[in-house]
């Protein structure tokens, strides 16, 4: 790669540096990006439906999605537009948490497609969900969410890409195959991980 | 959300030539490269530069483009963040005849096609006018006769980016309307209003639909002025699905507007 006239560019601690993806740079504050206006969600009214294809699992309210046993992660975060914040902490309820609650043993299909009140959606394959990787989360350092940041509830799986981690979550459902979602379908990449730099699809 | 979607194909990495650089106000420049096979892109689109150092070390940003998809060149228009490493670079180093290596166009939602009609809303804050003005210059060329609105806020009268473009687009485009506002400074410009962006200010601009809602609404600025921007519109009964939303990152407690936009963080 030839270098560009000129650029010496910055150099963050060695520390910093493994533990930041290609092409991330290290954010101290926390960006908030979305597609649409933040929607107006009342906790009265919030529900959270486990499906497997078109059918219903089962359904929590607010109060009985809080009942479920609860779980703190402490993660970097990686967005696709290049920032990466360091040492987050936030706690739900894991993936796997909520499957045992379904009574869903064996799982129907390797795919799950996250979706959200706005309409939005995006595809995470089960094996990233599950193993304590991955949660539902509706604190962040100690406060509830807020509804910038995805509040009442968002997905949260930290080892991809943020995007990856729906906001204003409404429900996950397993699908035949590995549907794309909002942004999978407008050029980001089918899984987004960001040690492998897979911003774009075909990256 | 009725955009559609494309398939891509692989974004590979292109070495651009700067050829012209041009001061917009005190803090922003545009930089217009020429970019091989730069078939067009969809306005509202942004790209990725990439800067290597000797050392191989590499930075990448993202930046919204300017132009129209029609133009020859791809205007990036960068603002410079204080302590910003590859706008700071922009501002500093790059000069024409420069090489930049980007790759792009991206982002499949913060887009408007001819096809989609209108009226258009577009609502900007400070350098969020870029994407906008990208949409406002393709509707030009293509599609005159879809009416828009541009609400453009900034905080003094030399921060206006675009400025005699927007104004002199107030006289000879008859389906255009601006709304533009300052928020740190009077003025006594005929064009330009003083204070933030408002309830006042927002039914006025729906209102110059003549009764219809937009079809499409475009709002693109800092967190806190899309926050502010979008409740003002869904308020007024803006349907909550045709506004489109790209909100600059960067830290708000520097209250940097860094140009990172599309993604869902």
């Amino acid at each position: 790669m030839l270098p560009t006239r000129g650029f010496l560019g910055r150099r963050v601690s060695a520390e910093d540096a493994a533990r930041l993806p290609p092409g991330q740079y290290k954010e101290t504050g926390f960006p908030v990006l979305s597609a649409g206006p933040t929607p107006r969600i009342d906790l009265a009214e919030w529900t959270f439906t486990l499906k497997i294809g078109p059918r219903p699992v089962k359904s929590w309210t607010w109060d009985q999605f809080n009942a479920l046993p609860q779980t703190k992660m402490h993660r970097d975060i990686h967005c696709v537009t290049k920032w990466s914040k360091f040492d987050t902490n936030w706690a739900g309820v894991t993936v796997d948490a909520i499957l045992a609650d379904a009574g869903v043993g064996e799982p129907p299909t390797p795919f799950v497609l996250a979706h959200s009140f706005d309409g939005y959606s995006t595809n995470v394959p089960l094996k990233d969900l599950t193993g304590e990787q991955a949660m539902v989360a509706t604190n962040y350092e100690d406060h509830p969410i807020t509804g910038d940041h995805g509040g009442p509830a968002r997905l949260f799986v930290p080892h991809l890409y943020f995007w990856k981690s729906a906001k204003w979550l409404n429900g996950l459902q397993f699908t035949e195959r590995d549907e794309p979602g909002f942004w999978e379908l407008r050029g980001y990449h089918i899984y987004g991980d960001p040690w492998k730099e897979q911003r774009f699809t075909g990256d | 959300m009725s955009d559609s979607a494309q398939a891509p194909a692989r974004l590979v990495w292109k070495q651009t030539a700067v050829e012209r650089v041009v001061s917009a106000t005190p803090t922003v420049k545009s930089f217009f490269l020429r970019v091989p096979d730069w078939h067009g892109f969809r306005a509202g689109q942004h790209v990725d530069v990439r800067l290597t150092a000797p050392d191989g070390y590499q930075a990448e940003r993202s930046y919204s483009i300017g132009s129209a998809p029609e133009d020859e060149l791809a205007e990036l228009v960068i603002e410079r963040l204080e302590d910003g490493e590859v706008s700071g670079y922009f501002h500093e180093v790059v000069q024409p005849g420069d090489s930049i290596e980007l790759r792009g166009p991206i982002g499949g939602h913060f887009i408007w096609e001819p096809g989609e009609g209108g009226p258009i809303l577009l609502v900007g804050g400070g350098s969020g006018v870029v994407p906008l003005m990208s949409i406002l210059r393709h509707r030009m060329n293509v599609a005159p006769q879809v009416p828009a609105a541009l609400i453009y806020s900034v905080r003094r009268f030399d921060e206006i980016i675009f400025r005699d473009e927007v104004f002199q687009r107030v006289t000879t485009d008859p389906n255009f309307r601006l709304w533009l506002t300052i928020t740190r400074e009077m003025t006594n410009h005929p064009l330009v209003r003083s204070g933030r962006v408002d309830a006042q200010l927002v039914s006025e601009a729906l209102a110059g639909f003549g009764g219809v809602m937009p079809g499409h609404t475009y709002v693109c600025g800092s967190n806190a002025f899309v926050d502010t921007a979008s409740r003002l519109l869904l308020d007024m009964g803006v349907p909550f699905a045709s506004i489109r939303t790209e909100r600059y990152g960067g830290d708000p407690a520097r209250g940097a507007a860094a140009p990172m936009p599309v993604a869902e963080s």
